[in-house]
């Protein structure tokens, strides 16, 4: 009986246990409670991925009325994969949190700040489940307020002006999406996603319908950051602290990027998205941009965060490439990259909160002769790195893999000097943290001495996941390209 | 079409265009938060406005075939009013913060302070 | 504002009837127009209205801030756990039908409850950011003076 409930569950779990968590007042009481809630949501999530992939698509009717009218929850294997990774990430993260919250955040808002994080987890598995395009604006900004909060309890009072700043370009993002949607439905009269994508395609011609088309997409580009629309991102995760970074950075900016997929390929189907509307070399062009230009900015930051988070920006670039090709090996690529950046990022500002944790600062001068202080977090964040940069035997060589083969395959084998390019710059800043880390004296009176294990398990779980998927590709791949398939074989 | 035809959008594209400029011009934040709020405001009224069906009346059930307005949009407008009511109060709770750490609300003096420090 | 003798004793006899009305504009709701968001949004204005006459620190004490932060916790768990509540009695989320001997009891009785925590939210939200907001920086009572 609850295998059928389990799509609702999933939201309904860290919804319940947000409040909860008010009540609850005392830190540690909040903290259990989460923790078992994320990895209860990371089981479900798991669950429902089985459950999509043996017998196909899975509609959930939320308060039993029957869609199009009523809202669904609609799990395909393009969303069941989403899912997974964020309720992994939001598992992981949470498991690592409790020290660095402490020491971060400041007693008597650590449970406030469990409760923002669990409505954030709700919010954006709620964007990904849901099968109402009105609903995904209302997760959306469910996620987008409660991250709000979270980047604003940053210790440094730059963390206030950039959840500021975060506040007014997300809500325009958001505002403009729902100004798509509000197109939409004067065009089609529905809100159900597989609804409309039936309605939109006889009537493509229609500005609505494009007009429609370009509010989405612009909307949806500013909540992921996708370049030239990533101002608000590198302040955002800079100031953040550190739990709340890794958090949204590997799931945020993913979660917007499914709803771009969405947009692109389910509702308005790639022929109208692609062709018509002819958004293959703008993408290209947007991507390879962030790409290089992400990549040199990075280059030159001394605060590590900061670093990272220009890094983030490059890497949004390479998934966005993938699905500019409009081949299944291209959003493959896509895909892939979604899964593989959020390990790698997910592992790398993590690893970032020890270093934080112990020495107070992540800028680079701080980490001068961390890899004698620290051996087991540097080694981490070069792990990591490794995997940033794309060498074989990670999953960032695999994601890149499949994006060089879908440039052959295209026929546009001039973006393989692109990604190459990209690829070197992220030599250069991976550099010069394992130059300050491992080959510059230690500072005196330098803080020495590991992250508490609660905090290095997590971290090193997820920079494991990197080579474990970078050597076994079959679940990553084989999903990935189902997930593909699926998005293209539905939209023709 | 007659001149005050579709008027109403008319109005929402002013407020959205209006709401932008003040988000994107002024450099008080208070000022930034009235902007996005006007520019909000303009996309409540494109969804109240597509509700309405000419001589429609409200949709409750009484004797006749009346023509009905439909009550959806309106009901989506009612959770996206919530919704940005939320965002205001976040964004005003954000500004006081600013204001206490900062000692003002003016985007190029707080840029000037960074930039010192 | 305490010498203003006239605001005073029109808001005693205002505030019982606002009050009054949220709860007409809540409970009325399933009937007529009304419903959790407007009556939450009355409620509160009854109690914003007293901390603006008799000075925040009073309305604090009548509301503490931990009562209001529970109500805003529990209208959540109110609204959620009556969905939770039909995924038990076997049907789907937030399906209010089995709640009751027949579907249009059962829809009446959900939405009845879940207005309620609506109500219960929204009210404790609205009180919440006004005394977050009057309780920063300059007492309301010192700038008076």
């Amino acid at each position: 009986m609850i295998a059928a409930h389990l799509p609702a569950l999933q939201i309904v779990v860290p919804l319940v246990s947000a409040p909860l968590c008010v009540l609850l007042v005392k830190a540690r009481l909040a903290y259990a409670l989460a923790l078992v809630v994320c990895w209860v949501a990371f089981a479900i999530s798991v669950l429902l991925l089985g459950q999509v992939l043996d017998s196909g698509v899975i509609s959930y009717r939320l308060g039993g009325w029957a869609p199009p009218w009523g809202i669904e929850y609609r799990i395909d294997p393009v969303n069941a994969y989403v899912l997974l990774i964020v309720a992994a990430i939001g598992a992981l993260v949470i498991t690592y949190a409790k020290p660095s919250v402490a020491r971060e955040v400041g007693s008597g808002r650590e449970a406030l700040f469990y409760t923002s994080y669990l409505l954030c987890l709700t919010g954006l598995l709620g964007v990904t489940i849901t099968g109402d395009a009105f609903n995904i604006f209302v997760f959306l900004e469910i996620s987008s307020l409660s991250s709000y909060v979270l980047i604003s309890l940053g210790q440094d009072r730059r963390a206030l002006t950039a959840s500021f700043r975060y506040l007014i370009f997300g809500t325009i993002g958001a505002t403009f999406f729902l100004i798509g949607v509000g197109l939409l439905y004067q065009a089609t009269g529905t809100l159900n996603i597989a609804d409309m994508a039936n309605r939109v395609a006889p009537i493509e011609g229609s500005r609505t319908v494009q007009a429609a088309f370009a509010f989405m997409a612009v909307g949806l580009a500013v909540k992921a950051a996708l370049f030239p629309l990533h101002a608000w991102l590198p302040n955002a995760y800079a100031y953040a602290p550190s739990v709340v970074t890794a958090f949204l950075a590997a799931t945020a900016t993913k979660v917007s990027i499914y709803v771009l997929i969405r947009t692109y390929f389910t509702i308005f189907g790639h022929d109208f998205s692609f062709e018509v509307m002819t958004l293959g070399p703008v993408l290209m062009v947007l991507a390879i941009a962030a790409m290089l230009i992400g990549s040199t900015i990075s280059i030159f930051q001394d605060d590590v965060k900061r670093l990272l988070a220009y890094s983030s920006v490059a890497q949004i670039g390479y998934m966005v490439l993938g699905l500019s090709f409009d081949t299944v090996l291209g959003v493959t690529g896509g895909m892939l990259h979604l899964f593989n950046h959020a390990l790698m990022k997910g592992g790398l500002f993590l690893a970032l909160g020890c270093v934080f944790y112990r020495t107070g600062s992540v800028n680079i001068e701080a980490m001068k002769g961390l890899g004698h202080r620290m051996p087991w977090t540097m080694a981490a964040i070069v792990a990591g790195g490794l995997s940033l940069i794309g060498v074989p035997l990670t999953v960032g060589f695999i994601s890149k893999w499949y994006l060089l083969l879908a440039a052959i395959d295209s026929g546009m084998w001039w973006i393989s000097i692109f990604i190459l390019m990209a690829s070197l710059l992220a030599i250069i800043y991976v550099w010069r943290l394992v130059e300050a880390a491992y080959l510059s004296p230690s500072p005196e009176n330098a803080p020495a001495g590991e992250a508490p294990l609660i905090m290095l398990i997590p971290t090193w779980v997820l920079v494991l996941a990197n080579f474990y998927f970078g050597v076994d590709t079959r679940v990553s791949v084989g999903v990935a390209t189902r997930a593909a398939e699926f998005l293209l074989g539905a939209g023709s | 079409m007659e001149w005050p035809g579709l008027y109403n959008y008319w109005i929402v594209i002013f407020l959205m265009m209006a709401g932008l400029y003040v988000v994107m011009a002024r450099a008080n934040l208070i000022k930034k938060m009235v902007g996005l709020s006007v520019f909000q405001a303009s996309v409540f009224i494109f969804y109240l406005t597509m509700g309405k069906v000419a001589g429609g009346t409200a949709p409750i059930v009484i004797p006749g075939n009346p023509v009905y307005s439909n009550p959806l949009p309106h009901v989506l407008i009612l959770t996206a009013i919530v919704v940005g009511v939320a965002t205001l109060a976040m964004g005003l709770a954000l500004i006081v913060r600013i204001n206490e750490a900062y000692g003002t609300i003016e985007e190029d003096e707080i840029d000037a302070q960074e930039h010192d420090s | 504002m305490s010498h203003h003798l006239v605001v005073r004793v029109i808001a005693k006899l205002l505030i019982p009837f606002i009050l009054l009305f949220g709860l007409y504009v809540q409970f009325h709701g399933d009937f007529g127009p009304g419903g959790g968001f407007q009556a939450g949004v009355i409620f509160a204005a009854a109690f914003v209205l007293y901390a603006l006459v008799y000075g925040l620190e009073n309305a604090r004490r009548i509301i503490p801030d931990k009562y209001i932060r529970m109500g805003t916790a529990l209208g959540v768990l109110i609204f959620a756990g009556t969905g939770v509540a039909a995924m038990l009695l076997g049907a789907n989320y937030l399906d209010y039908s089995v709640l009751a001997h027949d579907p249009p009891h059962g829809q009446h009785l959900g939405i009845f409850v879940v207005e309620f925590g609506v109500g219960l939210t929204v009210a404790s939200v609205m009180v919440a950011i006004f005394f977050a907001f009057a309780g920063r920086g300059h007492k309301i009572d010192e700038m008076e003076d």
